[in-house]
């Protein structure tokens, strides 16, 4: 047992991490809010050729045959530079649909409502990114239909609640032509929960590292506001939180590469719910070490409370998890 | 990163196992709570048991008479236990744990050979006399006074905290040797022998009602300077070194019964309904959540400690999430049982329901309640992560020669 991550594994993260720091630099990111379009196409070209969306992919299918460990890393320093648009949807869909493994084409997910035909339930379907897509995945217990995104009656909502995360609202969600059956939708939905709460742990990273760093920085009463103890404990709950959720993806990761060690689903699920708390707990934090600034649109505080609270939606609602949770502890 | 033991270490999971399943059933029934000399008698047999089978010292290196166990191993050991039921290390603790592999690192070869092996044994029981009254946070502005008068140390102050202090033969005994105001750079630490003249014990009582603490009274008390372990006014160094042999197994044999107490509690909710309610299942979905999460810190801790010899900061963030989770767990259990809850003893339920398990989960929410204080508060804790890890400016520090 050595739960330690590896040096081939802390490079590959790395390279992610600088290739992030050239290709999407947060001013570069930035530029996009609030319009339709914040995938940007060469950089997710460049994180085809990274490996980003291929890596879990067998190599005799033309992937890199890693595992969901080496994802979840590289997946944490995605998410730890805030990059925006269907990053798991389309790492999920390299293999089934042609061109998301090198990123020439970008893919998004959206879930059938279990409760039947939209407009007789009380929500619509709300789906991202929709103008970036080349494919829409709907995800069901039957398996994943595929529809074309340019046919759907969608309406573009105004003032989506993340800036870098452009949403439409569909009044009918047709039936797709069958891609996968159910057994890839259940895999999905577990691998798609651990990557997804491995972009929160990112961004929990990265909403503790700001705030760390404008509390050395910001002076009041002659200190800096980092030396007095009610500011400096919020960010050590805020490090605590991220490594601890951390710990908690990575080992579903690892137990999805080695089933024998336990069960990768329930893992997923509490992975999921803790990383998801520690992205929206980090994000208000780092919001409130930033005092009135952190509620300015111009510091990128409420960036990562924003998209984490969109993040928590996906792949099981907390609420979802924290029932599957239990009931797995009902069937030990 | 790899989850799965190694042949080795599944070897040696599976000899501890058929070990324990042998050793076990043979065991005298546990003695009452407050029965101190009982329990020694208890916790020693059990420690001898250890030893006979080669188990004694499983985390203590060869050169001390320890089994020199990998991280790993450490873990294994004290998960195998938990699973078992066998019982605690008790008043062993302070021995094996802490007085133990300070006389390793840092006694002389005299003191190594005269104090381990009976260590080992479950011969001779430590307490520990570090915190006073006004030295608790603050450890480094302890008072306790030692003076040197020919070959002794005469020694007079106040411990407090002091685990099994009744039952203990010898004291792992923190003394000022230096100026008044000379802070960490005036301590000794030295080994008390618990029958000395002077030494005076006093039962302190918890609000968990458990009586494992007392204080520690020394009245002009003479410890030979022979017992000093270390140089004198070195003893902050020598308690640090201590530390260090810590590899993030601390907590093992608590999460795991952190774990079982989830599955008392659930299965509890089952019996009286309360399964029912969304937010119960909830409440428990998140904890269980939690508890693995803290399963899979400890072994990223262990497994650093593997490589590196030291847990690193892991530990710290360990004890701060743990016993936030703790706190949670206790108060969850105890609202489930609803006025049943008013005892700490197990009663029968309504329409010969069953006993109730309130003994264990009253008992539990209370002892519950030191965990964000003992071993350094989580104050003190984010205090640390703040400053070591987040670089973030200091708390203001007393200087030497300054008085707070």
């Amino acid at each position: 047992m050595d739960f330690e991550v590896s040096e081939f594994q802390t490079d590959l993260a790395d390279g992610i991490r600088r290739l992030c720091e050239g290709t999407f630099p947060l001013e570069a990111i930035r530029r996009t809010e609030s319009t339709p379009h914040v995938v940007d196409r060469d950089g997710w070209r460049r994180l085809g050729e990274a490996g980003v969306f291929h890596l879990c992919l067998a190599e005799e299918a033309g992937g890199v045959g890693l595992g969901l460990a080496e994802a979840a890393l590289v997946f944490e320093a995605l998410g730890r530079a805030l990059v925006p648009g269907p990053l798991v949807a389309s790492h999920l869909a390299a293999g089934l649909i042609d061109g998301a493994d090198d990123g020439s084409v970008v893919v998004g997910l959206v879930e059938r409502p279990r409760t039947g035909a939209v407009g007789t339930g009380v929500l619509p379907v709300v789906v991202e990114h929709l103008a970036d897509l080349d494919v829409l995945l709907v995800l069901s217990d039957q398996g994943i239909e595929r529809l074309d995104p340019a046919a759907l009656d969608a309406t573009a909502l105004p003032r989506p609640m993340d800036p870098l995360t452009p949403v439409w609202s569909l009044t009918t969600l047709p039936a797709g032509e069958p891609v996968a059956g159910p057994d890839v939708a259940t895999w999905w939905r577990r691998d798609g929960a651990v990557l997804t709460a491995a972009l929160q742990v990112g961004m929990a990273q990265w909403a503790c590292d700001l705030a760390v760093e404008y509390a050395k920085g910001r002076v009041q009463f002659g200190r800096p506001i980092g030396g007095f103890q009610a500011v400096k404990h919020l960010c050590a709950d805020m490090v605590v939180r991220a490594e601890v959720a951390r710990c908690a993806v990575q080992a579903a990761a690892v137990t999805v590469d080695q089933p024998d060690v336990g069960d990768a689903e329930v893992a997923a699920a509490g992975a999921k719910l803790l990383a998801d708390e520690a992205a929206v707990t980090n994000g208000r934090s780092c919001i409130q070490v930033h005092g009135g600034m952190g509620f300015t649109w111009e510091v990128p505080a409420h960036l990562a409370y924003k998209r984490a609270r969109v993040l928590a939606t996906q792949f099981g609602s907390d609420d979802a998890l924290a029932e599957f949770l239990a009931d797995a502890l009902v069937s030990d | 990163m790899d989850l799965r033991y190694s042949d080795a270490e599944q070897a040696f999971r599976n000899d501890l196992r058929a070990w324990l399943e042998a050793t076990l059933p043979g065991l005298p029934p546990k003695p009452s709570p407050d029965d101190w000399p009982g329990r020694r008698a208890y916790d020693t047999h059990w420690q001898r048991l250890l030893f006979d089978a080669g188990y004694a010292g499983v985390d203590w290196p060869v050169e001390g008479g320890g089994r020199g166990s990998s991280a790993i191993e450490e873990l294994i050991f004290k998960e195998e236990l938990e699973r078992a039921h066998a019982p605690y290390v008790g008043v062993n603790f302070v021995g094996l744990l802490h007085a133990g592999p300070t006389v390793i690192a840092e006694g002389t070869p005299e003191q190594r050979a005269r104090f381990l092996p009976p260590i080992l044994r479950g011969d001779e029981v430590w307490c520990q006399g570090f915190s006073e009254p006004n030295a608790g946070s603050d450890l480094a502005s302890m008072r306790t006074r030692a003076v040197r008068d020919g070959d002794d140390y005469v020694v007079s102050g106040q411990k407090i905290w002091t685990s099994h202090a009744e039952v203990a033969d010898y004291c792992e005994l923190l003394v000022r040797t230096g100026d008044e105001d000379s802070r960490h750079r005036g301590i000794s630490w030295l080994i008390l022998p618990m029958d000395s003249p002077g030494v005076d014990i006093r039962p302190l009582h918890t609000i968990a009602g458990s009586t494992e603490f007392a204080e520690l009274f020394l009245d002009e008390v003479r410890v030979p300077v022979a017992n000093r372990v270390g140089d004198e006014n070195d003893g902050w160094r020598v308690t640090m070194v201590t530390l260090s042999f810590e590899r993030g197994t601390a907590f093992v044999g608590d999460l795991l019964e952190a774990i079982e107490l989830l599955a008392t509690t659930v299965t509890l909710a089952r019996r009286t309904g309360a399964w029912a309610d969304p937010g119960v299942r909830r409440q428990a979905g998140h904890l269980k959540a939690e508890l693995d999460a803290l399963w899979a810190l400890t072994k990223r801790n262990v497994s650093q400690a593997a490589r590196t010899g030291i847990p690193g900061v892991g530990g710290t963030y360990f004890k701060l999430a743990y016993s936030e989770t703790r706190h949670k767990l206790g108060e969850f259990s105890l609202s489930l049982l609803e006025r049943a809850g008013l005892a700490a003893h197990d009663i029968e339920g309504l329409d010969g329901g069953g006993l109730l398990p309130a003994g264990v989960m009253v008992e539990d929410w209370l002892r519950g309640i030191s965990l964000t204080i003992a071993a350094g508060t989580s104050q003190i804790q984010r205090n640390i992560v703040g400053e070591r890890i987040l670089g973030l400016p200091k708390e203001p520090q007393a200087a030497p020669g300054q008085k707070r």
